[in-house]
C-alpha cells in the first residue's frame, strides 16, 4: 500500500488553498514599528485544497472506527453515535455564539445547560450537577476538590484518598493533583472491594474513597451501601467514578447508594463521539452538602431569565474557560431526549446482556480470572494462550485481521494479560457472534500456529509498530531535514 | 441469547444490585422524541437564542474567524469522529499522523522543540504549564501577569491552591504591557515561573525577550500564554524570544465559537523538559517491515502507567479539535496565515483609529496591539452597551468587573470577519450614543 506522506513533504513553494478577500480598510504598514515580527514560518506547509482533501481522506481510511465496525474497547463504551445529534449540534444557532454574548440573547443555550444538568441529576440521583469539566479526568479532579473544600470548611482537612487497585489511572492521578496522598485498597477474590478490608484502611485521616461501580472488571460492587456507611462513619466522603454508568442507567442510581459525588463521561454513556481521543465532557453530580463548592459559574433562574451566578464564596473556583464543552452537551441532551425513560433503561439492559453473552460464549476458551457476575463488560486474560507463547497483544493485533477493533489490553492491572471487552448495547447478535467466532479461531491459532498471531496484524495499512523504538529515540515532529520521505515510494 | 446465558429474562442480570437500591420506577425524564420531533425541539431552542444578526465585537479569549469549508467537510468524516484514543496504532494511523502533523505545526508556530497532542482548552493548559514549571523548579512562587486572561488566572488559582504554591500578580504599565520594574521586584530565588500572555488580555503585544531573560536570571521558567494564536502568523515566535513553555487556546484555528466549547488547548516546550511534559504525545517509529508509522509514545509520563506520579491526570483530550486545527492551518498555509494575521491587525487598527475620533472615546493603552484594543468612554459603559445593543451591536467586553481601575472601559476585538462597513457601523453608532 502506498504510504501517505506528511503534508510537509508534499509542500511546494507558492501553493495555496485559501484566499482572503482584499483588505477593505486603508492599509497602514507602519503599525508594527518596534514589534518583533517573524519572517516566514520555517517548514510551514504550502499545499492546494485538493491535496489537502486527498491527504486527509486517505489518512481517514487507515483508521478503524465505530462507523466501520465492532469496537469493544473495554471501559470506553464505544457505542454507535447517532448522526442526528451531530446534525443538531452543528446548527448555527448553537455554533455561532460567542461565550461572552449577553445572557438575554442566549436563553436557548442556557436552557440546554439547565435541562441537561437537571436530567443528569435525575439519572444519577444527585442533587446538583456541574457541566463544566472537559472530560472524565477533570471531573474527577473537580469531585476531589469539592470534597477537599467541604472537609476544610468543616475544619477537618485530611490527607489520604483510598483507591482500589482495580481503578483507572486517572483516579490516583487526580487525587494526587489536588494534594492528597493515595493509598491503595486491594480487591478481594471476587474482584470487589472487601468491606472488612476497607474498614481497616479507613480512619480520620482519609478524606475520600474513590470507587468505580460497576468496577473495571465489570462487576457491580454489591456492598456499595455498606462501603458508603463505613466511609461516612469515619467522616470521609465517597467519590464514584461513573465511567461505567452505561450499565446502570435506569436500573439504580448512585445517589441512592450513598455516593456523595460522581462524574459521568458524556462521550461514553451518552453517546457523544470520541473524536479519536476527544473532546468529551465530564459532568459532576453532587449531594447537597457539596453543592456550595461547585465550580463557578452556576446556572440559575432569576425571574424569567436564566443566568450565570459567579457569586459563590465557597466555590472551588473556575476549572476551565467559559461553561464547558457546550456542543458535546448539546449532543448528549439530544441523545437522552431521543431515548426517553424506557430507551435509557434499555441501554443498560442490552449493554449488560451483550457482555454476558460474549462472556458465556468465550468462557473456557479464554481464562476468566474473576467469575463474579458481569455487568457491561467482561475481562478475560491470555493465561491459556501464554502456554503457547502468545500474549494478549498478539490476540489483540490478530483481531485486526478479522476486521474488528481489539479490546482494551492489560487493564485492569489486577488481571495479568487482560483483555477487557465491552460490546455496548448498539451491537447486534450478529456482530457479537462475528467477534466470538474470531476470538474462537484466534484461540485455535494460538495453539496451532502461534506465529500467525505474533506477526499480526497482516492486513492493516502498517504492520505491527515498534513502540519501544518510538520511546527510546523520540521523533515527535517533522523536521525539514528528515530523511524519511523515501518510504513514501514504498 | 438469554438461553445461552442461562437466564429467563434480562432483569436477572441485575440481581447483583441489592433490592433496596434498585430503581423501581421509571426515570423522570421527558418521553422519547423521534428524529423529526428532536429536530423541531432543538430548532426552537436554537431560536430562543437571538436569531437576529447582531454585529459582535467580542473577543477576550474566543475569536470569530473564517472557517474554510474543507475543515468541517474533512473533520466530519466518521473515520475521524467515531474512533477513540489511538491505543491500537496499526488501525489508527490516520489519527496518529494527523496529530503528528499537529504537533509539528504547533512547534513551528511557537518556535519550540516539542508539542503535545492537545489539552482541554487554554486555561487548564496554562494551569498545567504552571504545575509543570513547579515540578521542574520546585520553588513555591508563581508570578502571573496582571494582563493574563482573568479566567486563566482563576483556573491557575483553582489548580494550585492546595499544593503549597503561592501566586502573585505582576502589574501592568501605562502602555498596557507587563511592568518589568514590578517583575524585577517580585522575582526572587523562590520563584518557579513567570507567566505572561502575548498578545495580552487587553490586546497588547508583550516584549517577551526581556521578560524571559529576567525569569531566567532567577532560574525561573518563562511560560508564555497565547489566547489568539492567529497572531503567531506574524509575530515573532515566543520560542525565539526565550520562552520555555508556550501554551494557549487554539479555537481560532477552525473551531466555531460554540458558546465556549469544545475548544483546543495546546502546549509546547523545550525538549529538555520532556519528562515533565503533560498529555499525550505521538512519535514516529517503524513497523516490522521497517516502514514508517506513528504511535502514542513516552506514556510512562501518563496516568495509565504512572498513576499518582503521572505528569497530569489528563486522558481524554481534544483530538478532533486538534485535527480540525491541523486542517485549518494546512489550508491557510504559509502565506494564508500571515495574511490572516495581517488582515486582523489592519482591521483592528482601522477600527481603533476611527473609534477614537468620536468625542468622549479614547484608547486606553498605547502599546502595540494585535486585534484587540481597549476603549474608554466618557459615559458609563453599561449605558453605552445597552445603547449599542439597541442598534444591533454587541459592543466590546466591559472590563470593570475584572479591573476596577478600568470601569468605563471595554475590550473590542476586530478580525477578518468584520468588513469596513461593519466597523463604520460601530463607529457611527458610537457617534450617535456619545453626542
Amino acid at each position: 500500500m502506498i504510504r501517505e506522506p506528511l503534508i510537509f513533504e508534499i509542500s511546494d513553494k507558492g501553493k495555496r488553498a485559501f484566499r482572503l478577500p482584499e483588505l477593505d480598510v486603508p492599509e497602514d504598514k507602519g503599525v508594527f514599528k518596534g514589534v518583533a515580527i517573524r519572517d516566514e514560518i520555517e517548514g510551514f506547509p504550502q499545499v492546494s485544497e485538493v491535496e489537502i482533501v486527498r491527504h486527509f481522506t486517505r489518512l481517514s481510511r487507515t483508521n478503524f472506527c465505530i462507523d466501520v465496525g465492532f469496537y469493544p474497547l473495554g471501559s470506553c463504551t464505544m457505542k454507535y453515535n447517532p448522526k442526528i445529534n451531530e446534525h443538531i449540534a452543528s446548527h448555527p444557532g448553537f455554533t455561532s455564539f460567542h461565550p461572552y454574548t449577553p445572557r438575554e440573547l442566549i436563553q436557548g443555550n442556557l436552557k440546554i445547560l439547565k435541562m441537561t444538568a437537571d436530567i443528569l441529576s435525575e439519572i444519577t440521583g444527585m442533587d446538583a450537577v456541574t457541566l463544566q469539566p472537559s472530560a472524565g479526568a477533570q471531573g474527577e479532579l473537580v469531585g476531589i476538590m469539592l470534597i477537599q473544600a467541604c472537609l476544610k470548611d468543616r475544619g477537618d482537612p485530611r490527607k489520604i484518598v483510598l483507591i482500589p487497585d482495580s481503578a483507572h489511572g486517572t483516579n490516583p492521578s487526580s487525587a494526587h493533583l489536588s494534594g492528597y496522598r493515595v493509598q491503595e485498597v486491594k480487591s478481594n477474590a471476587a474482584g470487589t472491594v472487601d468491606p472488612a478490608d476497607l474498614e481497616q484502611h479507613m480512619n480520620e485521616d482519609v478524606a475520600a474513597f474513590m470507587v468505580t461501580n460497576p468496577n473495571t472488571l465489570g462487576v457491580f460492587e454489591s456492598d456499595i451501601r455498606k462501603i458508603c456507611d463505613i466511609v461516612h462513619s469515619k467522616g470521609g466522603l465517597v467519590y464514584m467514578d461513573g465511567a461505567n454508568m452505561n450499565a446502570l442507567v435506569g436500573k439504580c442510581r448512585p445517589g441512592d447508594m450513598g455516593v456523595d459525588v460522581i462524574h459521568l463521561n458524556l462521550h461514553k454513556t451518552f453517546s457523544t463521539p470520541h473524536g479519536g481521543g476527544g473532546p468529551g465532557a465530564g459532568p459532576v453530580g453532587v449531594k447537597k452538602i457539596l453543592e456550595p463548592y461547585l465550580p463557578v459559574p452556576v446556572i440559575e433562574q432569576k425571574d424569567d431569565l436564566l443566568n450565570f451566578n459567579y457569586d459563590r464564596p465557597q466555590s472551588i473556583g473556575r476549572v476551565r474557560t467559559f461553561f464547558g464543552n457546550f456542543l458535546v452537551i448539546v449532543k448528549a441532551l439530544a441523545y437522552i431526549l431521543s431515548l426517553g425513560p424506557d430507551g435509557l433503561e434499555e441501554v443498560a439492559e442490552v449493554a449488560v446482556l451483550n457482555a454476558n453473552y460474549i462472556r458465556k460464549c468465550l468462557e473456557g476458551i479464554y481464562h476468566l480470572k474473576y467469575t463474579t457476575p458481569s455487568f457491561h463488560e467482561c475481562v478475560f486474560s491470555d493465561k491459556f494462550q501464554k502456554e503457547f507463547g502468545v500474549q494478549n497483544i498478539d490476540i489483540a493485533k490478530r483481531l485486526i485481521d478479522f476486521g474488528l477493533h481489539p479490546p482494551t489490553m492489560s487493564f485492569p492491572l489486577i488481571v495479568p494479560g487482560a483483555l477487557m471487552i465491552e460490546p455496548t448495547e448498539t451491537e447486534s447478535k450478529k456482530d457479537l457472534d462475528a467477534f466470538i467466532d474470531a476470538m474462537t479461531t484466534i484461540a485455535k491459532e494460538a495453539k496451532e500456529n502461534p506465529e500467525v498471531l505474533k506477526n499480526a496484524p497482516h492486513t492493516s495499512y502498517v504492520r505491527r509498530l515498534d513502540e519501544t523504538q518510538a520511546a527510546r529515540n523520540p521523533v515527535l515532529r517533522w523536521m525539514p531535514d528528515n530523511k524519511n520521505s523515501s518510504d513514501t515510494q514504498n | 441469547m438469554l438461553a445461552k446465558i442461562g437466564i429467563a429474562g434480562a432483569e436477572e442480570l441485575f440481581f447483583e444490585i441489592p433490592e433496596d437500591i434498585r430503581l423501581n420506577t421509571a426515570l423522570d425524564v421527558p418521553k422519547a422524541l423521534t428524529e423529526p420531533e428532536l429536530n423541531a425541539y432543538f430548532n426552537k431552542l436554537a431560536c430562543a437564542n437571538t436569531c437576529d444578526d447582531y454585529l459582535s465585537f467580542l473577543g477576550g479569549g474566543a475569536y470569530p474567524h473564517i472557517i474554510p469549508a474543507v475543515v468541517d467537510y474533512l473533520g466530519s468524516r466518521g473515520e475521524f469522529v467515531s474512533p477513540y484514543t489511538p491505543y491500537q496504532a496499526e488501525v489508527s494511523q490516520g489519527t496518529l499522523q494527523a496529530i503528528f502533523e499537529f504537533q509539528t505545526l504547533i512547534c513551528q508556530l511557537t518556535g519550540m522543540d516539542i508539542a503535545n497532542a492537545s489539552l482541554y482548552e487554554g486555561a487548564s493548559g496554562a494551569a498545567e504549564a504552571v504545575l509543570m514549571a513547579h515540578r521542574l523548579r520546585k520553588k513555591p512562587k508563581v508570578l502571573l501577569s496582571r494582563m493574563l486572561h482573568p479566567q486563566y488566572k482563576e483556573v491557575i488559582h483553582t489548580y494550585t491552591k492546595n499544593l503549597g504554591i503561592v501566586v502573585e500578580d505582576v502589574s501592568y504599565s501605562d502602555s498596557g504591557s507587563l511592568d518589568r520594574a514590578d517583575l524585577r521586584e517580585k522575582l526572587d530565588d523562590q520563584t518557579s515561573v513567570v507567566v505572561s500572555q502575548s498578545p495580552n488580555f487587553v490586546g497588547v503585544i508583550e516584549d517577551l525577550a526581556p521578560i524571559s531573560a529576567l525569569a531566567h536570571e532567577h532560574n525561573a521558567l518563562s511560560v508564555v500564554v497565547v489566547t489568539e494564536p492567529v497572531s503567531l502568523g506574524i509575530l515573532q515566535s515566543p520560542g525565539k524570544l526565550g520562552a520555555d513553555i508556550v501554551t494557549g487556546e487554539g479555537q481560532s484555528f477552525g473551531l466555531p465559537l460554540s458558546f465556549g466549547g469544545p475548544y483546543l488547548g495546546f502546549m509546547a516546550c523545550s525538549k529538555e523538559f520532556i519528562r515533565q511534559f503533560p498529555g499525550r504525545i505521538v512519535g514516529q517509529t517503524v513497523d516490522m517491515e521497517g516502514k514508517r508509522g506513528y504511535v502514542l509514545t513516552l506514556s510512562t509520563r501518563e496516568q495509565h502507567i504512572r498513576r499518582e506520579r503521572a505528569t497530569s491526570n489528563i486522558c481524554t483530550n481534544q483530538a478532533l479539535c486538534a485535527l480540525k486545527a491541523t486542517i485549518f492551518l494546512e489550508v491557510l498555509g504559509q502565506e494564508g496565515l500571515r495574511e490572516l494575521a495581517w488582515s486582523n491587525v489592519q482591521k483592528a487598527h482601522y477600527a481603533a483609529g476611527e473609534c477614537i475620533k468620536v468625542e468622549g472615546v479614547s484608547q486606553k493603552f498605547a502599546g502595540a496591539f494585535f486585534s484587540e484594543f481597549v476603549l474608554c468612554f466618557a459615559k458609563p459603559w453599561d449605558e453605552i452597551e445597552a445603547a449599542l445593543r439597541e442598534k444591533g451591536i454587541v459592543g466590546g467586553l466591559g472590563l470593570g468587573s475584572n479591573f476596577s481601575e478600568l470601569e468605563n472601559c471595554a475590550l473590542f476585538c476586530v478580525t477578518e470577519t468584520h468588513s469596513k462597513a461593519d466597523i463604520d457601523r460601530l463607529v457611527s453608532g458610537l457617534q450617535e450614543i456619545m453626542s
